[in-house]
């Protein structure tokens, strides 16, 4: 295995004590400081792979805990107008799995922050499910979503990303009901991802009935962490959302911000100043002073 | 025997359910709606009555004796679904699904459409049963089936145009499925072919086997024997998957799908996904697709709004890769031929997807002998693709 990518022995062996996880070494972190997870999305390559480079090491330093990385899509039939507008700049552009992993690459020179590829099977089916966990694993790549792959399918991917050392985060839905959340965080790694709500991916003004019931249920199925995603937007409903969970995410709202400033000097800027405000109410000190929103 | 989808919804290495979560659990409600209604006396007796009441099958299988006499080869009959109330054989699977989506208890119901047969008998089939009804389509598709999006507003139906993407099928099929995902408690998807993830791959053709099912006694009433040949056209393959079913274990049959080559298969316009596609996910199910080499969606290409699609049924793929089923396509213009050769030998003015199925029958009959038979399943009737045709073929 090694010889084929033409790494030396040393390395491999690195690589082996290496199967602690970034996602998993994040939430030890946190929990350590007391402090909740914010997980931005970006879709990768919107505008294009260099910003997206720029972008992710802000989202670090505005205090994103984890980064997920969209993987552009003809099809995207999870996500909202938001995302699937940025999936097409971002394929007009270019962008494909195997230079999203150089970026990545690149990336890993400069940061450590968790990073994740939220991506529709098909483009990993091309590239090769093997090879893809091998490549991602080399890169610097910390786990996968695959939102178009529920657990009844996703045996065979799982494998290769577990020989690797890389998560595939399992996804539940308010419709799963409690058997089915159980099976499906059985082996979670990572986190699991909770769906707020029946829908695609967006931005809403509400947040979903029934939450805390739906997080409950996971929770009483699972010891993984709990991430909230879907409709998220503002500081305050991530305020609300995270008494009930350990992380938030967040991704059409900042998507949103990427495709409406375009590659601007501002860009950086506004999503420094967006992350820092999403992150605020997730710190430790206001975890205590936190106040419900609910039923606003 | 063939037992297939297999539990899982595989047919072979294809099928199986690539959807969002939110979705998994209504798949697993469906199925287990299905398999209790199929095996339901008065749910079965009622499906058969408004097929014969009300869709007015069964339809004929004509002796096509124009046609025969043109091609001078061998003898050709037509599967007459172009008679079927809404014109198409459609509506033999929205009669199903809807009937089922009243069992379950559903109050809407929502579609998709490329040349607007599907959506059209959807609409119809919900007007009947008093269910809300949204049809998807995109909005090249709404440019060239006028006609049919006033149809299904007739019925009381709303039209979503689709702007996404290419806008046609492809692109009204992934805006159903997220309506679907997120009104999934209250609504029924009417999914109007093969495709798609389990178990409506299943479904739809249970739905629409009474084609063949007809096809098989007509065709012995009347030869005392099997055909030779069966052509159908495939787009996403209910009609072929229809006729084709029930003469599978029939291996003196020879079953030609036929896919629309648009421009020609050498150039990117052509809609043939199982003649020039690869193994791929769209729309919830592992089959043929028409890709780029990372895997993004190509777009498709026919002058046909049903055949437009870069995806095809999951159990066409198994049935190409098993060799029991013949693949081929004809182009645009070919297709185009054949519309105005069984207009003028039949007087039958076909759907532009059935041109297809008719255009490789020109090319195959004239090499066969006159002992020969062979069936052509005539989907659908013209009358919504007349527009189109007049303005390509100048007819004045």
């Amino acid at each position: 295995m090694c010889k084929k990518f033409g790494c030396q022995p040393h390395f491999e062996a690195e690589k082996k004590t290496n199967l602690k996880n970034r996602i998993s070494e994040k939430f030890s972190e946190l929990i350590r400081k007391k402090e909740k997870a914010l997980i931005t999305f970006l879709t990768a390559g919107d505008p294009d792979l260099a910003t997206t480079e720029e972008l992710v090491l802000t989202l670090e330093k505005a205090g994103a805990d984890i980064v997920e990385l969209g993987v552009p899509y003809s099809d995207p039939l999870a996500d909202g107008p938001v995302i699937q507008q940025a999936s097409q700049r971002a394929l007009k552009a270019g962008t494909n799995l195997k230079k999203i992993l150089q970026t990545v690459s690149r990336l890993r020179q400069k940061t450590q922050i968790p990073l994740i590829l939220m991506t529709y099977y098909n483009p990993l089916l091309k590239y090769g499910l093997e090879k893809t966990a091998s490549d991602a694993a080399d890169a610097g790549v910390d786990g996968f979503i695959v939102p178009d792959l529920p657990m009844e399918e996703s045996a065979e991917f799982s494998v290769y990303l577990n020989n690797k050392g890389l998560y595939l985060i399992p996804l539940v839905a308010p419709t799963s009901g409690r058997d089915r959340i159980a099976k499906i965080t059985e082996n979670a790694k990572g986190f699991v991802y909770c769906v707020s709500l029946t829908g695609v991916t967006g931005i809403r003004d509400e947040l979903p009935d029934n939450l805390k019931s739906f997080l409950d249920t996971v929770r009483s199925c699972t010891r993984a962490p709990l991430a909230v995603g879907f409709g998220i937007s503002t500081a305050e409903q991530v305020a609300v959302i995270s008494q009930y969970c350990d992380a938030v995410i967040v991704g059409s709202a900042l998507v949103k911000n990427i495709g409406d400033k375009g590659k601007s000097p501002a860009l950086t800027d506004s999503v420094y100043k967006m992350v820092k405000n999403l992150k605020e109410p997730l710190k430790s000190d206001n975890n205590e002073k936190r106040v419900s929103l609910s039923g606003r | 025997m063939y037992a297939l989808p297999d539990k899982r919804g595989h047919f072979g290495v294809f099928g199986g359910k690539f959807v969002p979560e939110t979705l998994m659990p209504a798949l697993a409600e469906l199925e287990e709606a299905y398999e209790e209604a199929k095996n339901d006396k008065a749910f079965v007796d009622e499906l058969n009555k408004y097929l014969k009441e009300y869709v007015g099958r069964p339809s004929l299988l004509y002796y096509a004796g124009g046609l025969t006499e043109y091609c001078r080869g061998a003898k050709i009959y037509l599967k007459r679904e172009d008679l079927n109330h809404t014109g198409a054989h459609k509506i033999n699977n929205t009669i199903g699904q809807v009937l089922l989506a009243k069992r379950m208890g559903k109050k809407r119901v929502i579609a998709e459409t490329g040349a607007g047969q599907h959506g059209v008998a959807t609409a119809t089939a919900a007007a009947i049963f008093g269910l809300e009804c949204v049809v998807f389509m995109g909005e090249e598709d709404i440019k060239r089936q006028e006609l049919n999006v006033f149809r299904m507003k007739l019925l009381g139906a709303r039209v979503e145009p689709v702007s996404s993407g290419s806008r046609t099928l492809k692109d009204a099929m992934n805006e159903a499925i997220r309506d679907w995902v997120t009104n999934v408690r209250t609504t029924f998807y009417v999914l109007g072919s093969v495709g798609g993830p389990h178990p409506y791959p299943m479904i739809v053709r249970d739905f629409q086997k009474v084609i063949g099912e007809e096809t098989k006694s007509q065709i012995t009433e009347r030869e005392g024997r099997l055909p030779d040949y069966i052509i159908a056209c495939v787009g996403g393959g209910s009609n072929a998957m229809g006729i084709f079913y029930p003469f599978l274990q029939d291996k003196n049959v020879k079953l030609i799908g036929v896919e629309a080559a648009g421009h020609g298969l050498d150039t990117p316009y052509h809609a043939a996904t199982l003649t020039r596609g690869s193994r791929g996910v769209l729309h919830g199910a592992y089959s043929y697709v028409l890709q780029d080499e990372d895997g993004q969606i190509l777009e498709a290409h026919s002058v046909s709004a049903g055949l437009d699609y870069p995806g095809v049924g999951p159990e066409h793929s198994y049935l190409k890769e098993s060799g029991r089923v013949e693949y081929t396509s004809v182009t645009d213009g070919e297709a185009l031929d054949a519309f105005r050769v069984l207009c003028r030998t039949e007087g039958i003015i076909p759907a532009l997807e059935s041109s297809h199925a008719v255009a490789y029958g020109l090319k195959l009959i004239p090499q066969l002998g006159p002992d020969k038979l062979v069936v052509i399943n005539l989907s659908g009737r013209g009358d919504k693709d007349v527009q189109t045709v007049a303005g390509l073929l100048e007819v004045k």
